[in-house]
């Protein structure tokens, strides 16, 4: 009989996103309750190598539908593929990993087959063979139940380290079936992609560390004689604050985040910005220098595991999440910490 | 070029919410133009000033959704419509997209539709998508960027912000565009835009003006919102006499706990 769930497995670069893997072990948790096995499904080109990962990861069956008119992530051939899968299988289940591709995939297919969405799952249990997936909203400050009880599939994309990754096992046998593609041209053309500035990627990261306004708050530092304008020694100044924050974030294979105050005032790109109208992240650690903790910023942060807060104010709200707090100058205990946790790390 | 933005009213960011009897609160905090929704209106501002064309707002949400379109007017677009139905309540992204494909369409020759890439409140960031899908037309979502745009070839060239990267992407018109906070400056409304918008004709439209006859049951249903659980923490403070100190009592815990 066909299998009733199914994971989609988002990739880049030849690699599969570790969120896919998490949405597959969220699929594979969902088997005794659809007594069903699950087929995890790959769209690219070049990707065979992926598809025996999933398959060692508790995939029963991957279905791989490999063509050079899909190498480029474009999400109308892609929603047209799954729809398709779906519809013919009478799937119950369809799981995501929420990325930047699949979360328009997945709102696409959920037109065609005219079901539900749950986008951005942190928590699901079945209930009388329903998905009670549970959701932040209003970034986080609330969450919401979700439900989709009578269409079919229940479609939902689930927050990246919200599940936990499965243990891979390289004996693990499955089957991998060839998908004949057909895809609709979208009129669409992928040119081409540009570098991220973010570097390690905002949501995949186990630890961040943040600089907020206070990164530009030193005084001390006099900028190079050529720089007049007070905006652009802001500006300098705030970029010296930014370099200590990457030299920890180095030191511990971090990701870099920034606060809305700091990106409005133009010291670092969007794509750093943690918090409402930001980035949403749940690392293991999240060190926060010279973040006051505005509740914009606090929503995109709170469920990160474990928060050390560095700050000159002592009453700064963002000493109220945290579980480590330093009273004092970021200019002064970022370059001491990232000495000491090279030390200790033995880099 | 025909201009669609698609707007919401939502709570303004800096609101405390809570719930209240299952439903939500956000107490004295003004409704607002939804955030996201700034920057699409003002891209359909900076596409106008540079092409030429007119721009017509949209929105989905009972009678008091025209603040928001209000602003937009007040911004600047040139003609705002509510789309308002009781059969339209409790609608979830599946309806509204039907919505408003229904009401793009009846506009008629549109060029190009932006979106915010979510609203600040139900943060779904599909609706966008599923518009495009209903319309059969491309979707380009979280764009940061409009590298080039040419009325006379009907096409756009932009550039998505992916999780690694940019991804430039060029699509041909009609297409649905939503929009990331990089992309622009929205505006602030002038004066003379306020008062024209406070004097501004609003139509309304409704399920049987849209020809929708069969308004589908929402899908989802949201049957419990609730407060996240409190994070119980008390904040550990490292003292020190000097910053060398505390750097390396604060390390030394972090490895003692194995926060790293």
């Amino acid at each position: 009989m066909a299998n009733k769930i199914f994971v989609y497995i988002d990739h880049f670069g030849g690699s599969a996103l570790p969120a896919s893997w998490e949405a597959l072990g969220a699929g594979i948790s969902l088997k005794d309750s659809y007594a069903s096995g699950v087929t995890a499904v790959l769209i690219g080109n070049e990707v065979g190598s992926i598809a025996q990962e999933a398959i060692s990861f508790g995939a029963d069956e991957v279905l791989v539908a490999d063509h050079e008119s899909v190498k480029e992530f474009r999400p109308e051939p892609f929603a047209a593929l799954l729809s398709g899968l779906l519809k013919e299988s009478a799937a119950e289940v369809f799981v995501l990993p929420n990325t930047s591709r699949t979360r328009e995939v997945a709102a696409m297919v959920a037109v065609d087959l005219e079901t539900g969405i749950a986008p951005d799952v942190i928590a699901m249990e079945v209930v009388d063979g329903v998905i009670h997936a549970t959701r932040p909203i209003y970034a986080g400050k609330l969450l919401t139940k979700v439900v989709c009880a009578t269409e079919r599939p229940q479609i939902l994309t689930l927050r990246s380290r919200a599940f936990p990754k499965p243990e891979a096992d390289s004996t693990r046998s499955g089957e991998v079936k060839d998908l004949a593609v057909d895809f609709p041209d979208p009129g669409t053309e992928v040119l081409g992609y540009k570098e991220s500035e973010a570097g390690v990627s905002l949501t995949d990261a186990g630890i961040i560390v943040t600089g907020g306004r206070g990164v530009s708050n030193n005084p001390s530092l006099e900028p190079p004689a050529d720089i007049t304008d007070e905006k652009e020694k802001e500006i300098w100044r705030a970029h010296q604050g930014f370099k200590l924050v990457q030299e920890l974030a180095e030191v511990l294979g971090a990701a870099v985040g920034a606060s809305r105050a700091s990106v409005d005032a133009g010291y670092i790109p969007y794509a750093h910005q943690v918090g409402q109208t930001g980035k949403v992240v749940s690392p293991d650690l999240y060190i926060a220098s010279g973040v006051s903790g505005a509740i914009q910023h606090l929503a995109g942060m709170r469920t990160s595991k474990n928060i050390v807060a560095i700050n000159k104010d002592p009453d700064a709200p963002i000493f109220q999440l945290a579980r480590f707090g330093v009273v004092g100058d970021l200019f002064e205990i970022l370059p001491s910490l990232t000495e000491a946790l090279k030390e200790r790390l033995g880099k | 070029m025909n201009i669609v933005v698609c707007v919401k009213q939502a709570p303004d960011t800096a609101a405390t919410v809570t719930v209240e009897d299952g439903k939500v609160s956000w107490g004295d905090a003004p409704l607002v133009l939804n955030p996201w929704d700034e920057y699409a209106v003002e891209q359909a501002l900076l596409t106008k000033e540079e092409h030429d064309g007119k721009i017509t707002t949209l929105s989905l949400g009972p009678e008091d959704a025209k603040e928001a379109l209000k602003i937009a007017l007040a911004m600047g677009a040139d003609e705002a419509i509510l789309i308002s139905d009781p059969d339209f309540a409790g609608a979830d992204t599946l309806v509204a997209s039907k919505v408003l494909a229904a009401a793009i369409s009846k506009i008629e020759d549109v060029d190009l539709v932006f979106f915010g890439r979510s609203s600040v409140d139900s943060d779904s960031g599909v609706l966008g998508s599923q518009v495009a899908r209903r319309l059969g037309w491309p979707a380009l979502s979280l764009v940061s960027a409009v590298n080039e745009l040419s009325p006379d070839n009907r096409t756009i060239e932009v550039e998505r912000m992916i999780d690694e990267g940019r991804q430039i992407v060029k699509s041909p018109f009609p297409v649905v565009v939503s929009v990331v906070k990089e992309i622009n400056e929205p505006r602030y409304p002038s004066f003379m835009g306020i008062r024209k918008a406070s004097r501004a004709e609003m139509p309304i439209w409704s399920a049987a003006e849209l020809g929708l006859t069969d308004i589908p049951s929402p899908a989802m249903t949201w049957p419990e919102i609730f407060a996240p659980p409190e994070v119980e923490t008390t904040c550990e403070f490292i003292d020190g006499e000097t910053p060398e100190e505390k750097a390396n009592k604060l390390a030394d815990r972090l490895m003692e706990e194995k926060v790293i």
